[in-house]
């Protein structure tokens, strides 16, 4: 026990001692947070779009005023013909053409219906979306205002939303606790794959493996300073999200804080395994890193819906431990889900740590090739 | 010229000698690609709903039917109280909940407002969004169809104006994901053995010591640096040509621009992504170090780069801080040319920016890096 804890207190002092590292550590999931806090949102703002008048009357005049006025739009060509139209996408900035025909208020007058087309550079089917039903709602909003200056009256079905758990829709409620999955992940697993095979790389594994720890007391003693740099972590998160970005949180701490636990434990076991297969640095960090980024942020409903993906990859995502622990982060911080509800997540999450401890174990070397 | 070859010939024979990295190198990007590009999807597929229904007539059983119709919304149960239905909510089970007041079937009938509520599952905000808009057109179909009813059984009311909005989507017209998601996805794997490999590679030699060989050696500064480049950049350039080989063949995207420029372009770009890399590495001491501070910028770039969320839906400063990011105008460059034919006319601003920026990190790193020890 005594050896333990000495190397331990060796691993500890070589993490701190690297100044730098530290810095990057501590300093990395703060200003990820902030900017992506900040910056990841599917609301879009300041969207130039063009406007094709054909009839120039007061009716168009308000309402492209009235589009230009909002958040979301700014209004920045004005074209004269659809030949235009493709050379301006070309050149990439405008997103969206509105189209008037022509006589529009005439017709709006006298036939009661008007037409506006709205042509949208849809290489970014996503935001093709979000820039036409904005723009549908702008439209639909002054036609009923008009509607209602004009006496109109207001049968038939009424339609009212509510927005359980995140009225704004603000997205930032969203990858909040998605950041905290992605920051967990990519930290843990990385960090520990790198020390152990460092260990082997600089040769320092065979004085390990003389020494009298056993291999358990070598994984755990270099797991340990990490999962406290992992919680410390944690901490900071949580705090940056309360307090900067208003996230509401309606569940426990408690609960949160032990399934941060469990997942920080499910990221380290990874890096575990991964380092335990590997020899170099180099071949750890790559797998750590260009192999679990794209599939984390993708497959685990952090960005994307799973609900969206087709079926086969639903299936995959399942192995993603992320996934899980999302689903719980939501729960918690959102909806104030209790245990109850989360107890398969948590079930998963658990198995999977011990799966991968188990396996890491049994590929420990204890000699050299 | 000929100490290059040389320490090229050494260069790839320590790539490939490295067993464990191959299929990283070659396997991985290309598995990713195919995996990941159909993970990439905001299209809302199904929704679950739940009716809680006080009027319980034949016109609010059409409009459950009529939701229930369109291919999104499965009813997934009938509920009696509100409360019970909000519980199915919590635990997951349900998107949105469907609540029509007593009097539904009469308000409509005799013209006057028939209020019903829609409460929305919204952690997701952009599935709520797209619930949202879905179930509002359904109804407001619904709504239409049944006053016109109304309003011919009881005579002359003048009509209230409306307006057609009639949307099209250019140069991909179904807002089919893929075809966004893939030139997207293979520069993003492209980059990160660009930036993840050149860098490391020269901290090795540091870490190991074995730059000191190198430095007491006659090869010249340049030399070691080409000789350190060049091979990933074979390797970046090959993975992205089998990716765009996919990306035509397996996917069936468009190629509306021209190869060559892509192709120009990828190489100038790899550059700049490698040169970064090797700033890095002459900016920190060890492997751990340079990954950290590789993976940290590759994170940013990529979350950043427009590749998942637009780049439209930052707050202004965000929006600014990508015109310092490589990976954004990259993917926007493959974009463009793919998918929209666009030339060099359109790139060539974005193309000079990318060379500005290899410029100055070349110029860092090499003021950097000495060969003397420090």
């Amino acid at each position: 026990m005594r050896s333990f804890r000495g190397f331990v207190v060796k691993e500890f002092k070589q993490i701190y001692r690297d100044k730098r590292t530290i810095v990057v550590l501590f300093g990395m999931p703060i200003i990820m947070l902030l900017l992506f806090g900040f910056a990841i949102r599917n609301e879009v703002s300041n969207v130039e779009i063009g406007i094709l008048d054909a009839s120039k009357d007061s009716f168009t005049k308000e309402l492209i005023q009235k589009i230009d006025a909002s958040d979301a739009f700014q209004v920045t060509s004005y074209l004269n013909s659809y030949d235009e139209i493709s050379q301006v996408f070309k050149e990439g900035k405008v997103k969206e053409i509105i189209v008037f025909e022509s006589s529009f208020e005439n017709k709006l007058e006298r036939k009661r219906v008007a037409n506006i087309q709205l042509i949208t550079d849809a290489t970014d089917p996503n935001l093709a979306n979000i820039v036409q039903s904005y723009t549908s709602k702008i439209i639909r909003n002054y036609v009923v205002e008009m509607n209602a200056q004009e006496g109109g009256n207001s049968a038939g079905v009424q339609l009212n939303f509510k927005m359980m758990y995140n009225p704004e829709l603000a997205s930032v409620n969203l990858f909040v606790p998605g950041l905290i999955a992605i920051i967990l992940m990519l930290v843990s697993a990385l960090m520990t794959s790198i020390s152990i095979t460092r260990e082997k790389e600089m040769g320092n594994m065979e004085i390990l493996l003389v020494s009298p720890l056993k291999p358990i007391h070598i994984i755990l003693g270099k797991v340990l300073p990490y999962l406290v740099l992992s919680v410390i972590n944690v901490i900071v998160i949580l705090v940056l999200s309360k307090f900067v970005f208003q996230v509401p949180f309606e569940g426990s701490y408690a609960l949160f804080f032990a399934e941060s636990i469990l997942f920080i434990l499910t990221a380290l076991s990874l890096g575990l395994l991964i380092s335990s297969i590997t020899n170099s640095q180099q071949t750890a960090m790559m797998i750590a890193l260009a192999g679990l980024l794209l599939p984390t942020v993708l497959l685990s409903g952090f960005i994307f819906p799973i609900e969206s993906m087709p079926f086969p990859l639903q299936i995959v995502s399942n192995i993603i431990p992320a996934k899980w622990y999302l689903i719980i982060v939501r729960g918690i911080m959102l909806k104030g889900t209790g245990i109850l509800f989360l107890l398969q997540e948590t079930v998963i999450l658990l198995v999977t740590t011990l799966a991968l401890i188990m396996l890491s174990l049994r590929n420990f070397k204890v000699r050299l090739e | 010229m000929r100490i290059l070859r040389y320490l090229l010939k050494k260069e790839y024979l320590q790539i490939f000698r490295n067993k464990g990295m191959l299929p990283i190198l070659f396997a991985m990007p290309v598995f990713q690609l195919l995996v990941l590009s159909f993970a990439a999807t905001y299209e809302l597929k199904q929704a679950e709903f739940a009716v809680v229904d006080f009027d319980r007539s034949i016109l609010s059983h059409e409009l459950v039917q009529k939701l229930q119709a369109s291919d999104i919304f499965k009813l997934n149960a009938v509920y009696f109280s509100t409360e019970h239905a909000l519980e199915e909510m919590e635990a997951g089970n349900i998107k949105m909940l469907l609540t029509i007041d007593a009097g539904f079937e009469k308000n409509i009938k005799s013209g006057k407002s028939a209020p019903i509520q829609i409460t929305v599952d919204a952690v997701d905000g952009s599935i709520a969004g797209l619930i949202q808009s879905y179930s509002s057109s359904i109804i407001a179909e619904f709504n239409a169809e049944k006053l016109g009813k109304v309003k011919m059984s009881s005579a002359a009311v003048v009509l209230p104006k409306s307006v057609n909005i009639i949307p099209s989507n250019w140069y991909n017209p179904n807002l089919d994901y893929i075809t966004f998601m893939v030139p997207g996805i293979l520069v993003v794997l492209v980059s990160m053995i660009g930036i993840f490999l050149s860098g490391m590679n020269i901290v090795r030699e540091y870490e190991m010591g074995t730059i000191e060989q190198l430095n007491v050696s006659p090869i010249k500064k340049w030399q070691f640096m080409v000789a350190k480049l060049v091979p990933f950049w074979t390797i970046g350039m090959f993975d992205l040509c089998i990716g765009l080989a996919l990306a035509r063949f397996g996917f069936n995207i468009p190629f509306l621009g021209s190869l060559v420029t892509i192709l120009t372009i990828a190489g100038i770009y790899l550059i700049v992504i490698q040169v970064l890399g090797l700033l890095i590495s002459t900016l920190t001491n060890t492997q751990q170090q340079a990954m950290f501070i590789a993976w940290f910028l590759m994170v940013i770039f990529i979350l950043m780069g427009g590749l998942f969320t637009p780049i439209e839906s930052m707050p202004l400063w965000a929006q600014n801080l990508t015109l310092a990011n490589p990976v954004s105008y990259f993917i926007k460059i493959m974009r463009m040319v793919l998918l929209k034919g666009s030339g060099w006319q359109e790139v060539y601003k974005m193309v000079l920016v990318l060379v500005g920026m290899g410029a100055l990190f070349l110029g860092i790193a090499l003021n950097r890096f000495t060969k003397t020890s420090a």
